[in-house]
């Protein structure tokens, strides 16, 4: 099989969505996209393999994709088609430590196809075998948790009103993933002065979390250099070189970056440093997607992702718009996709619920995938105040989509974060949040100082 | 945020328990001051407080409609005409509304028609072509959009030779190429619905291209966003919107270099642009 046919096998046997018609490589009707997932049912893992995608030659991410295979590990599942994949993960033979230790035998490619040929039910029930856990103040990921990103932008960055909406998400049991700010302003004076303002909160209330300010990579390594309290360092990355590139990066600038945030050695517990955001579609719209449809470009970006340990990871599944994610039905598609080929490959996958004003999509739809990722096992999901983002001007999930989804399917906090949100009053005995605070008491607030200095 | 969105009088009904506290009474509600992130709800378990859930679905719903309103074309082209001014209308390839959102590509194409009635519009070529846009937000324009234009065009020095305006329907921001390039205008200036918020669906974009054509790249933009009443109030955008062009005339330049240099002119209701393709 040559490169190109195995690029439109994929792509025709994807899952009907606006970004593949965009780009003109989608199946041209219903009936012929099932007929290429039969043929790609058919088809051996290890063509696959043989087969990549793009050129070595001219490709980082490719040499990385086949750097990371490990033939030992692939050989007892090197006669298995992809139908055969999907028949053995579903088995009861397939248990987490069994998947677990396909690691570094599946390919982007090869869970990308096998993901093409699973209903949403059979991405739940693979993706909820996989746990990924990760550690740095907190841990990530552990079966029956779910942890939060606190996401407390604001279009001026301004310190008060970041605080308050970082108070919130605290009182509601938010922030054990990451209290993570998407900075208005991408420099390194704005950075450092986000990162001081959770670092303060964040002694003075005794909470283990991490923090990040979501800036270029560069200017976090340019942070740390002058001493700045770097916990994590973001990068949004994609699954080819020339995606990459678009972004301003390359693997040895995040290697430069992982190196520098590991040697501060600020994780209490462990020292998983990175943190990567994705999304289907970022190749397309950058143009350097190779003619490969964007759920397999996607996967691609898990491999550089696990190449760097890091302690988050998520898709924004419906923040890029309609012409790559139409409407409710494709975005919750996507995000059930993203997950399960994020976990696959050993990657501790979170998911952005999201969705912009433009698409045919509302908050039920967001209630419907947030319920299946809960149920799948997702590691994280973001916390937006009242789920509307005033910086980034989209809808994600709410501190109280949180707390119901906690709720509705019994999962837990990050265990240090727990601890720590039962002894101040937050939880209850058995995880549950306590009723609110009344004005008369503040709580965390007072502890806080904010109400006097908001004074 | 409307206040609480249940009867007071049930507070004092000795069968009913009384309502935790909510947005009109939280601890929270000072520090609202300092952001209009949606701080300090309250909560009746989980989940949101009625008022609270019904203020959300009342903001997305007119950012909803403001997505798929039908662009006033006859209304904005009769209130441009009678301040006086030519106008000339032009569609993009995407036809409907759904393709329009599906195919970006298709909405930066001009239609074969308007193509040849553009380039057959007399008195070209011109040193500046305006065009009035459904964009994302047919509801921002046709609000402010006759407004704005008349008050560039009102503020555009005497003696330039300025093209009929262009009312351009399925249009994103870089139809401004072909449609400059057809007029053979130095400069377009493009007013375009953005993509509504949930804060405000009312918003105008305006974007600037220097010698417009294939090849140009969001880069060689310049953006104004947020004009609206609350933000750059339509009634003063046109003078600032026409100071940049003038500008942009005599450095012969737009993007990234022009806007270093006039920062301080255009300073007011500028934002990160947030381009609708």
């Amino acid at each position: 099989m040559s490169p190109d046919q195995l690029k439109t096998l994929l792509a025709e046997a994807s899952p009907a969505r606006s970004g593949d018609f965009l780009a003109g490589v989608a199946a041209e009707s219903q009936e012929a996209r099932v007929k290429a997932q039969r043929r790609l049912a058919d088809t051996g893992l290890a063509d696959i393999l043989q087969t990549p995608l793009i050129d070595p030659e001219e490709d980082e991410v490719q040499r990385l994709i086949l750097d990371q295979h490990d033939d030992a590990a692939f050989r007892p599942i090197s006669a298995f088609s992809v139908g055969e994949l999907r028949d053995f993960l579903l088995t009861d033979e397939a248990t987490p430590e069994a998947i677990a230790a396909l690691k570094w035998a599946l390919t982007p490619e090869m869970v990308a196809a096998v993901s093409k040929i699973c209903r949403n039910q059979d991405l739940i029930a693979i993706a909820k075998k996989r746990p990924v856990v990760t550690k740095f103040r907190t841990t990530v990921g552990l079966p029956g948790r779910l942890s939060v990103r606190i996401q407390p932008n604001h279009p001026t960055d301004d310190a008060k009103g970041v605080a308050a909406s970082i108070l919130d998400g605290l009182a509601f049991g938010c922030g054990d993933a990451v209290i993570g700010i998407n900075p208005a302003t991408d420099s390194p004076s704005a950075m450092r002065r986000l990162l001081e303002l959770i670092e303060d909160l964040r002694l003075r209330l005794g909470c283990p979390v991490q923090s990040c300010v979501l800036a270029h990579v560069t200017t976090a390594i340019d942070c740390m250099s002058r001493g700045a309290p770097v916990d994590l360092v973001f990068q949004s990355i994609a699954g080819s070189e020339k995606a990459n590139a678009s972004f301003g990066i390359d693997l040895a600038m995040l290697k430069e970056a992982q190196d520098a945030a590991k040697s501060l050695k600020r994780g209490t517990i462990g020292t998983d440093v990175m943190y990567f955001e994705t999304g289907q579609g970022a190749a397309l719209s950058a143009n350097a997607h190779f003619g490969i449809d964007q759920q397999t470009m996607e996967a691609r970006a898990y491999a550089v992702a696990r190449a760097f340990d890091p302690l988050l990871v998520n898709t924004v599944v419906g923040f890029i718009g309609p012409e790559y994610l139409y409407d409710g039905k494709e975005i919750t598609r996507a995000g059930l996709e993203d997950h399960f080929c994020g976990k696959l490959l050993g990657v501790p996958m979170g998911v952005d619920v999201c969705y912009t004003n433009h698409a045919e999509a509302d908050q039920d739809d967001m209630d419907n995938l947030l319920t299946l990722l809960g149920v799948a096992g997702v590691n994280f999901v973001m916390g937006v105040p009242g789920s509307d983002d005033v910086m980034l001007n989209y809808q994600s999930t709410s501190y109280h989509d949180a707390a119901y989804v906690r709720r509705a399917l019994d999962l837990r906090p990050a265990p240090e974060f727990e601890a720590w949100a039962r002894d101040v009053g937050i939880f209850d005995e058995r995880g549950f949040l306590r009723p609110e605070a009344s004005r008369g008491d503040t709580g965390l607030l007072a502890r806080s100082k904010l109400l006097e200095a908001a004074e | 945020m409307t206040g609480r969105g249940d009867g007071e009088g049930r507070m004092n009904d000795a069968t009913t328990p009384p309502l935790p506290v909510d947005g009109t009474d939280h601890p929270l509600k000072r520090l609202r001051a300092f952001t209009e992130a949606r701080i300090g709800l309250g909560r009746r378990g989980a989940g949101l407080p009625t008022a609270a859930h019904l203020d959300f679905a009342e903001a997305h719903a007119k950012a909803r409609d403001a997505v798929h309103s039908s662009f006033a074309t006859e209304a904005i082209a009769a209130a441009l005409e009678d301040a006086g001014f030519a106008t000339i209308a032009a569609d993009s390839r995407a036809g409907d509304r759904a393709t329009y959102l599906k195919r970006p590509d298709l909405g930066r194409l001009l239609a074969d028609a308007s193509r040849q009635a553009l380039a057959a519009a007399p008195g070209g070529p011109f040193d500046v072509a305006l065009v009035v846009a459904d964009g994302l937000s047919a509801t921002a324009v046709n609000a402010h959009g006759a407004t704005v234009a008349t008050g560039i065009l009102a503020a555009l020095p005497d003696d330039w030779r300025i093209a009929p305006v262009v009312i351009a329907s399925g249009a994103r921001v870089a139809l401004s190429d072909p449609i400059g390039e057809a007029l053979r205008a130095k400069i377009v200036l493009m007013l375009i619905g953005e993509r509504p918020g949930l804060s405000a669906a009312n918003s105008l974009g305006a974007y600037l291209t220097f010698g417009p054509g294939p090849g140009r790249s969001d880069a060689d933009r310049n953006c104004v966003s947020n004009i609206r009443p609350g933000g750059l109030r339509p009634e003063i955008a046109g003078a600032k919107l026409a100071g940049l062009v003038v500008r942009a005339a005599e450095l012969g330049l737009s993007g990234t270099r022009l806007k270093d240099d006039a920062d301080d002119r255009i300073a007011e209701g500028e934002a990160r642009p947030q381009l609708p393709g």
